[in-house]
């Protein structure tokens, strides 16, 4: 794995490009993901919004609920669920999709038609993973805080004017910045790791199936490592 | 002696597997405008020999020589322009099934020629396709093709280079013995248009026995004997007469 990565770089920064392929697998990757990714995002805000009241009605800070919810969100539960969904759905796609060609030696066809399969299939799906995911988990982010939204409207009438100005009042560079960064290394994880298991799937097709599925699982863990190390690096780097 | 020139000379090559040792010094020349078949049982190290011809599979040692260049000592650079000259057919056909069969035919030429023009590239993504008979399929998907079909836009995709060798993995196996027919009439046809030098890599005794001018027979990693399908059919060798039967 970690030799697949380093080649992934040796192969990434010399030509020749795909470009051609790198912006067609930006369009279906994030295509692929939009639809699934605004659903659970829609949904995650107005739940959590609702599950927060209670609470928060008990302390007396109801008024508080944006403030609190734009940071969940922003800072943590949009970039690690939309991560999260992102490796189940591409993860498990990449991982099928190149096992697949593995096994029926379409890699290899690829190979002696003049073309690097590593360059044209491996650097350019990951290169689109890492691209797409941050815009993925923006658009998220918008779409859940709409969803919190509604469920601050469920109970009382709040303008969506004065919800965005509490919402983006309480957001600091500190956790907007950050939970950026992050998301192109959790696509990155996603992209690689399903490419590695692919390219190199075994032979048969329980063997594709294989790598659809240990791509997602081990994409999965290293989000949450990711995730853990971004806390700790932030805080490092922050209060330097 | 063959008078004719070689256009692959392999010596001594070898290949193992961890213990599993495939090829044992093998050795065998393929003369221009020859057509070849390569006798052998399944599991027997066709497939592998046919990648380290074309740089697929790297082999532990001897020399592949490949139209006046040894195969394993090209760089990657080198390698490609050596492919662009040899066309391959995959045992598995290895059609892009997610790409139409005009994209799969222009796979090839887009990547090894890259100054090409849409309208060249058109008129010879028709004229390979209607060479092998399926012109009508253009615009399908590999998943809507039967397996005879399949084959033969195969074959279309690697005769699209115009290549001047042609190696065939098991071009039949897998089909039915009247598309079988088809492939191999197919396979005789393209030799004399295209004066292609064929190396054909094979279990199927019709195929040996229609289509080539000499066998050679992969026995225990070695080639352990060569000679026109008449000759050998009448060989006293109980390995050799096992492939008769
Ligand atoms: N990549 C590989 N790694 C390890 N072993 C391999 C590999 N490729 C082939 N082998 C081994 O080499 C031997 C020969 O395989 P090969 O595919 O060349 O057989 P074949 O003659 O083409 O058979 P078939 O008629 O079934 O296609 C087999 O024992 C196989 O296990
Ligand atoms: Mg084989």
């Amino acid at each position: 794995m970690a030799r697949f990565t380093a080649r992934f770089f040796r192969e990434a920064f010399h030509p020749r490009y795909e470009f051609s392929e790198l912006i067609r697998q930006c369009f279906i990757i994030g295509y692929k993901s939009l639809s699934l990714v605004g659903l659970t995002a829609f949904i995650m805000g107005l739940v959590l919004t609702m599950q927060l009241r209670p609470s928060m009605v008990r302390y007396g800070v109801e008024a508080e609920i944006p403030a609190m919810v734009g940071i969940s969100i922003i800072r943590e539960i949009g970039p690690i669920i939309t991560a999260l969904i992102f490796a189940g759905k591409i993860g498990s796609s990449i991982g099928a999709e190149l096992g697949s060609m593995r096994v029926t030696e379409q890699i290899d066809a690829m190979e002696v038609s003049g073309t690097n399969p590593f360059k044209y299939l491996v650097v350019t799906r990951t290169v689109a993973a890492t691209l797409m995911l941050p815009v993925l988990v923006i658009l998220a982010d918008a779409i859940a805080l709409y969803g919190s939204y509604l469920g601050v409207n469920i109970y009382e009438i709040l303008s969506f004017k004065l919800f965005y100005t509490l919402v983006i009042d309480n957001l600091g560079y500190y956790d907007v910045i950050p939970a950026i960064i992050k998301t192109f290394f959790f696509g990155f994880a996603v992209g690689i790791v399903g490419c590695f298991k692919g390219y190199y799937s075994s032979k048969g097709t329980e063997g594709v199936g294989r790598s659809a599925n240990s791509a997602v699982v081990m994409a999965s863990v290293f989000i949450f490592i990711l995730d853990l190390l971004a806390v700790q690096i932030t805080e490092l780097v922050w209060n330097l | 002696m063959d008078t004719r020139e070689p256009v692959i000379v392999i010596e001594d090559l070898c290949k193992t597997f961890g213990n599993n040792v495939v090829l044992d010094h093998f050795n065998l020349t393929l003369y221009r405008g020859e057509n070849l078949v390569v006798l052998g049982k399944s599991g027997s190290g066709k497939s592998v020999l046919i990648k380290c011809i074309i740089g697929l599979l790297r082999p532990d040692s001897g020399r592949i020589e490949v139209l006046g260049e040894n195969v394993p000592d090209l760089n990657y650079h080198d390698l490609d322009l050596l492919r662009a000259k040899v066309g391959f057919l995959f045992q598995s056909n290895a059609l892009y099934d997610s790409m139409t069969v005009r994209e799969n035919l222009e796979f090839p030429l887009r990547r090894h020629w890259l100054q090409v023009e849409q309208k060249e590239v058109d008129m010879m993504v028709m004229e390979v396709l209607e060479h092998v008979g399926l012109a009508h399929t253009v615009d399908m998907m590999p998943a809507e093709l039967s397996g005879g079909m399949r084959k033969r836009i195969a074959l279309a995709r690697t005769l699209i280079l115009k290549p001047a060798i042609m190696l065939y993995d098991e071009p039949t196996t897998g089909l039915d013995p009247i598309t079988g027919m088809e492939i191999i009439e197919l396979i005789k046809q393209v030799q004399q248009q295209y004066q292609t030098s064929a190396l054909v890599i094979s279990h199927d005794m019709v195929l040996a026995e229609t289509a080539s001018e000499r066998i050679a027979m992969l026995i225990e990693g070695k080639c352990y004997a060569t000679g026109p399908y008449a000759e050998l059919k009448t060989s006293t060798d109980p390995k050799i007469q096992a492939f008769f039967i």
